[in-house]
């Protein structure tokens, strides 16, 4: 079918069942203006139509949560008159048909859902996700991504100080860049996007609208890209453009409206545009909004009122302001250079539905009249046909995986080994002085503090994880497994965990087995936090990461947030020094399933290692109390990815210091990624034992610190010189 | 007595909140000056903080020379007045001639983020007032533009007069003579690439910044007690 005949609903990316549900909704054929603006707020990237009724399975609620998921941001008590706001996102797509804006703008949207909430934001992380750099392609996506963050994020002035990276085959054609915020906030500011009180003024601040965005969130976002390379190109108009200096003079008039107490309510401007910001505020407050599509101002004469209402142009808020406060709003956007238009009113509820309404000119024509809660809250829900995939019968994949040599062992941990130092030194990481921990480590450990925000002597701990080798092999039991390293990385910073956010990276949910796996990775999830009482506290889903027809492995990522009581300079890092011993914390375990030492031999090794909670928690406890003991450890890492035999090799190039390590009886335990262990290296051993047994951890002895050389006897020789090259030129050797 | 220090904000600026903590650890008071206000308020030392002012457009510091408040930097700075500019502040003094060379892009044409080591190599400016000669530092620093570019004619003059006051041991960006600090002839202007209130607690790993803050104030308080006599 070519495109003059196909059907407007089907170009905007709506079925046709949606198409006569949206029929339904207004009791009436819609105009093409309303079926554009229900077309993006029934998306799957604004609606979660396919995983609304999974996610209502998460835990998400506790003592400390101020604001749980379905605002702008997850808002956390932290004592002391403080919150913390967080939210985790993907730019998928938009990033892989142009890495740098697509990376760039991901940034800009989550730190308007941050100071959204009046929360300053403090942290980004970004989590990546590529193909193998032998790809010149993955290459260029790689570096343009970095590129886009370090231009946007440091010239915004919010550090980066985490994330991950991670290159694997299946990204090859849809990689994935998540992006995550941290914001701090007294308790009291706390601001909700709310519409309210018939008569207030709706005013649009910041940039003024372009034709750039249209359809990012369905036809860019919420669909597959084709097979062959350069495929998603066509979309380019798609992918929104993004100017920090702009967001920079936005956040900072913002927060000032909002310390002011001159806002109603604050919406940012992010998917689906003004109709997204504008329904979800009507439909919040219960109320109407009547916006003049003629008062947007705009980059480019000649766009239809549905390219207006559509638009991703960024760096833009929407403002429900009373008519009394308009001039000192004014003021204060004059003085950042913030461009603030009236473009709208607040009306009543007609019948008890608010309605939005699009005119053509103050009192001039309705161009469209929708209830606010059918395009925000009323999207179809499905449960997609799911079904788990074929697994390999037993006998051609017998779990075992062959050993090998000690030279040979050493040579597969020296191909894992990549020094992010070349991504992270691109990002400013230590802006505003608060980055204790920086990237690099088990978790980034910061200063409770932001401008305007003085530090009170507390901390933050986060850390984002995926594995998608581990989720492909076992969504639910991986994403537990994630719950646990996320936890585990947090309390190695210090940080008892108070929250979580996920980003839920999947295929085609039309597919049934990626529709089973979206299953079961939300049952994991919920699962690992309900068990450790971790509250989740927003996610995202994103869907359709799929390239002719082949689906990514499931990839969810898990950010946990912890909280430090007190903070000192010399918190124990991943590192060695010479003459100390080496402990194991936490149960010895030899599982291969899933692991980077099957995988290498081509086998599955088994099933996943399970997660035990009540172990896993004791663990979390002892860690934290050793943390904050001063001249107890001198170094640790967590055991996940790689097993013993990575964790031990980071900690020994980190510090520049070998070790002797014994006592382990073969490969399975050297390379078990089972979850619940970490290395320390202690000066202190007895008493980190009598901690250890008092906590009711076992613990066991691994050996001792010096050297050149990281040697287990018998099964792993690894010679840090050359180590430390690979390690160093990993990704120079490809980037630079 | 406590000195005061005013920190110049662009739109764009973004380290002002950290040179005001780090100086305010030190005793020092800063206060925020904003670019259109051409009134430095009595302040007996001027910082020009980090950032992207006017979001670097056309290139850094060539819109931040026109603000109102370059005015005045310029007569406090031509009155003897404690003048120092980090980072983009380095990059606003150079465009507005009050230092001399240029930053360009660095080498690597890529951001660069990380602790470096520094020489002193030059005593007695209003940032090395409290350093030894050949003190070396560790300090970071944060930047895209920070290739220290001056003709070589130049360059030699300003070795000669003792201008460079801060040398790269490891130079990260390039720049000639691996030249991370310059001040003018009187020595009460400086620029530098690197951060020193990123050190200045002991929480961000190092305090080698301090030493830097603590000449600044020092200078400003000796500027606030010849006022005084005068």
């Amino acid at each position: 079918m070519s495109s003059d005949t196909l059907p407007l609903h089907r170009a905007l990316g709506l079925t046709d069942d949606e198409a006569q549900a949206v029929e339904g909704a207004l009791g009436r054929p819609p105009n093409p203006l309303e079926l554009a603006m229900f077309s993006v707020m029934w998306s799957e990237h604004c609606s979660y139509k396919s995983s609304r009724l999974h996610l209502r399975r998460l835990p998400t609620s506790g003592p400390a949560v101020l604001v749980g998921p379905g605002e702008n941001a997850g808002v956390v008590d932290v004592g002391d008159g403080l919150a913390v706001a967080v939210r985790i996102e993907s730019h998928n797509h938009p990033s892989a048909v142009e890495p740098t804006q697509g990376a760039a703008t991901g940034i800009g949207g989550i730190l308007r859902d941050v100071f959204t909430m009046g929360a300053r934001p403090l942290a980004l992380l970004d989590p990546i996700y590529v193909g193998p750099l032998e790809d010149p392609r993955s290459r260029w996506h790689l570096d343009g991504i970095v590129r886009g963050i370090s231009a946007y994020g440091n010239a915004v002035g919010v550090p980066t100080v985490g994330g991950e990276l991670v290159s694997a085959p299946g990204y090859a054609r849809n990689l994935l860049v998540n992006v995550m915020c941290i914001g701090v906030l007294p308790t009291e500011r706390l601001a909700l996007a709310r519409a309210e009180g018939p008569g207030n003024l709706v005013v649009l601040l910041g940039a003024a609208t372009g034709r750039d965005g249209i359809g990012g969130v369905s036809v860019l976002a919420s669909a597959g890209f084709a097979a062959e390379p350069g495929a998603g190109d066509e979309k380019r108009p798609s992918v929104q453009v993004g100017d920090p200096y702009e967001e920079k003079r936005l956040m900072e008039a913002c927060l000032e409206l909002l310390e002011r107490r001159l806002l109603v309510a604050l919406c940012d401007l992010g998917g689906a545009g003004l109709t997204c910001a504008a329904s979800e505020t009507a439909a919040r407050g219960g109320v109407g909004i009547d916006l003049d599509v003629r008062a947007v101002p705009r980059r480019e004469p000649g766009m239809t009122p549905a390219e207006v209402m559509t638009s991703e142009s960024q760096e833009r808020m929407l403002a429900v302001v009373e008519p009394a406060r308009l001039a000192d709003l004014q003021e204060v956007c004059d003085r950042w250079e913030v461009r603030a238009s009236v473009i709208g009113r607040v009306t009543p509820p007609v019948e008890g539905r608010g309605r939005l309404r699009v005119l053509d000119g103050p009192g001039g024509a309705v161009l469209a009249d929708v209830p606010a809660a059918a395009l925000a809250d009323e999207a179809p829900c499905y449960r997609r046909p799911a079904r788990p995939p074929a697994r390999p019968r037993p006998e051609d994949d017998p779990g075992e995986v062959p050993a090998l040599d000690p030279g040979a062992a050493a040579a597969l941990v020296a191909s894992w080994l990549a020094d992010p130092a070349w991504a992270y030194q691109q990002y400013d990481h230590q802006l505003l002085g608060n980055t204790v921990v920086g990237p690099g480590g088990d978790a980034a450990v910061l200063r409770l503090a932001a401008p305007g925000v003085p530090w009170r002597g507390k901390g933050l701990a986060v850390s984002a994880d995926g594995n998608p080798r581990w989720c492909a092999h076992d969504p639910r039991v991986g994403t537990t497994l994630l719950v646990a390293e996320a936890t585990l990385n947090v309390a190695c910073g210090g940080g008892r965990p108070i929250c979580l956010v996920n980003c839920l990276n999947l295929g085609n949910p039309e597919h049934p087995e990626v529709a089973w796996q979206l299953e079961q990775v939300v049952d994991g999830l919920a699962e690992a936090c309900r068990a450790l009482d971790l509250p989740v506290v927003g996610g995202n889903v994103s869907l359709y990461n799929e390239a002719g027809g082949q689906d990514i492995d499931p990839t969810p990522v898990v950010a946990v947030l912890g909280l430090l009581d007190r903070l000192r300079p010399d918190l124990p890092r991943v590192r060695l020094v010479p003459g100390a011993r080496l402990l194991l914390l936490g149960r010895p375990r030899d599982e291969l399933g899933g692991s980077r030492f099957a995988q290498a031999a081509g086998r599955s090794g088994g099933p996943l290692p399970a997660f035990d909670p009540v172990a896993h928690r004791r663990l979390l406890d002892l860690l934290v109390s050793l943390v904050h003991e001063p001249g107890l450890l001198d170094g640790l890492h967590d055991v996940a990815d790689g097993g013993l035999a990575l964790a031990l090799a980071e900690l020994a190039l980190a510090g520049g210091v070998g070790a002797v390590v014994r006592g382990l009886p073969d490969q399975r335990a050297l390379f078990s990624e089972a979850p619940s262990r970490v290395v320390v290296c202690t000066r202190e051993p007895a008493a980190v034992r009598a901690a250890a047994e008092a906590a009711g951890v076992p613990v066991s002895d691994l050996g001792e610190t010096g050297g050149d050389r990281l040697l287990v006897p018998g099964l792993l020789d690894l010679d840090l010189e050359s180590a430390h090259r690979a390690w160093r030129g990993a990704l120079p050797r490809w980037l630079d | 007595m406590t000195a005061r220090v005013g920190v110049v904000v662009f739109p764009g600026t973004n380290c002002e909140h950290d040179v005001a903590e780090a100086l305010g650890r030190l005793g020092g008071e800063a206060r925020m000056l904003w670019h259109q206000d051409p009134d430095l308020h009595g302040v007996d030392a001027v910082v020009l903080p980090g950032g992207f002012a006017h979001g670097d457009y056309l290139r850094p510091g060539a819109l931040a020379r026109f603000s109102p408040v370059m005015g005045a930097v310029a007569d406090f700075a031509a009155a003897g007045g404690p003048v120092v500019g980090i980072c983009n502040g380095f990059q606003v003094l150079t465009e507005a001639g009050l230092l001399p060379g240029a930053l360009g892009v660095n080498r690597s044409l890529r951001f660069v983020c990380r602790p470096v080591r520094l020489r002193v190599e030059r005593t007695g400016t209003v940032l090395t007032g409290q350093a030894e000669a050949g003190q070396e530092l560790v300090v970071p620093v944060n930047h895209f533009s920070g290739a220290y570019r001056v003709d070589p004619a130049t360059l030699e003059r300003l070795e000669a007069a003792g201008q460079v006051v801060l040398r790269y041991l490891e130079n990260p960006n390039g720049s000639q003579g691996d030249v991370a600090g310059v001040c003018n002839e009187a020595g009460n202007v400086v620029g530098l690439m690197p951060h020193p209130e990123r050190a200045s607690d002991p929480l961000q790993g190092g305090t080698d910044g301090q030493v830097l803050l603590r000449s600044l104030l020092a200078a400003a308080l000796d500027r606030s007690a010849s006022g005084a006599r005068r």
